[in-house]
């Protein structure tokens, strides 16, 4: 899962395509998501960066983070070899 | 250093909701680095807001529509440029873009310079042409039927699928579901603005469009990408982006390398959901939200008043991307005799 290179995410979450002129807002953790998947992190090493951060379990952040990137999947955030 | 001043004369002065291009051009010259202007408006109503709008025009001459002929015109021109000794004229109106072509060479006798595409580039893209233009430069156009009765929208049906776009020719553009609607639009459009009215696939997808500048000989002086991020009811873009789409940008320089395109345009597209991008119109002049891509880096107006004057221009390289317009609309209050000078004079 690879963010598009051309995407830029502002420090406050706005997240824009410059090729679609589309903008979204994301939260802080979405923020760290996008700047490590940015940094071509795997799932996994993100996941474990999200659960260093947050008291949460391993499983449930993975599942999270394959949501979020099927959404970004949707709105053609990710590149396609990614 | 004095930059120097060149009389300019600006139509398209109907700032409204769907606003002509003028006022957008106007503050384009106005922050030309490379000369300052006079401007000289040409209207066609009394009520157009920039006549009223002085620190955006200098002065305001009334035109006569163009059913009144290119003899009128020019007539009148002659007359507005030995007050005013006009340098440019920048026609703004699809629809009055044929007749200053008519009379491009007359104006340049009596030292007035245009820089506009040729006829035969302005026919040649012409919306009832559309589907033609696309083949002859390998450019994906919706499929597209200029129809002169409606008994000839049945027998192209066969071709089409609903939903359907019907379109004026100069104006307007309304989507059909069934026939009754299209029989309902055709008769709405053909009133208005006369015969003959496309049929024309519909596209389903986002819309886009690219303002530019051709320099006549194949180069792209200016070429700037935008989406609509808010829509009137009627269309019109009240709010929008400038974007980095290498596609557009190619898509753009292939339109003006193979047309030898002259002057300024706008290229209406849309991108289907298999991600391909359709031309649907070729607009031949500036268009209203040319402001934009003054904004981003690239003043138009400014390359083009050039142009006209035929000095050679350097193409723009780059712009910023990210960068949006949001229109807003203001009362503004004047006299009944500022009304009544211009109303009675045809000039104030």
């Amino acid at each position: 899962m690879k963010i598009d290179k051309n995407i830029a995410i502002s420090d406050n979450g706005l997240l824009f395509n410059p090729a679609t002129g589309e903008s979204f807002t994301v939260n802080k953790v979405g923020i760290n998501i996008i700047k490590l998947m940015q940094q071509d992190k795997s799932v996994s090493e993100i996941s474990a960066a999200v659960t260093s951060e947050f008291d949460v379990d391993i499983d449930t952040v993975e599942k999270d983070i394959l949501d979020f990137g099927y959404l970004l999947q949707n709105h053609h955030l990710v590149r396609k070899d990614g | 250093m004095d930059k120097g001043v060149i009389t300019i004369a600006v139509s398209g002065l109907n700032n409204i909701d769907s606003p002509g291009p003028g006022v957008s051009v106007i503050r384009g010259l106005r922050e030309a680095k490379s000369f300052d202007v006079r401007i000289i408006g040409l209207s066609y109503e009394n009520l157009e807001p920039a006549i009223y709008q002085k620190d955006i025009v200098d002065k305001t001459y009334q035109i006569p529509y163009p059913y009144a002929g290119t003899d009128k015109l020019f007539e009148r021109i002659r007359y507005i440029n030995e007050k005013e000794n006009l340098q440019v004229i920048i026609p703004n109106f699809d629809s009055e873009l044929y007749s200053f072509m008519k009379i491009e060479e007359s104006l340049k006798q009596i030292g007035i310079s245009m820089f506009l595409p040729t006829i035969d580039q302005f026919e040649e893209r012409h919306k009832m042409n559309l589907t033609k233009f696309g083949e002859k430069y390998g450019i994906k156009t919706p499929k597209s039927k200029a129809i002169y009765d409606f008994s000839e929208y049945y027998d192209s049906m066969p071709n089409f699928n609903y939903p359907i776009l019907i379109k004026g020719k100069w104006y307007d553009a309304y989507v059909a579901y069934n026939i009754e609607q299209a029989h309902s639009y055709y008769n709405k459009i053909s009133a208005k603005w006369g015969l003959p009215v496309i049929m024309q696939e519909f596209v389903n997808g986002t819309e886009y469009n690219v303002t530019g500048l051709g320099d006549g000989k194949g180069n792209t002086i200016s070429a700037v990408p935008m989406r609509k991020l808010f829509i009137t009811d009627k269309g019109k873009a009240w709010a929008g982006i400038s974007l980095k789409e290498p596609r557009l940008l190619k898509l753009t320089q292939h339109f003006i390398s193979e047309t030898n395109w002259r002057g300024g345009f706008e290229l209406e597209l849309m991108k289907d959901v298999n991600d391909e991008y359709y031309l649907i119109e070729i607009n031949p002049r500036i268009p209203a939200w040319v402001y934009l891509a003054v904004g981003a880096g690239q003043n138009i107006p400014e390359a083009l008043i050039k142009l006209a004057l035929g000095e050679e221009v350097d193409p723009y390289e780059s712009y910023i991307v990210g960068k949006i317009f949001i229109r807003y609309s203001m009362d503004m209050i004047i006299d009944k005799e500022e009304f009544e000078l211009f109303s009675i004079n045809g000039e104030s």
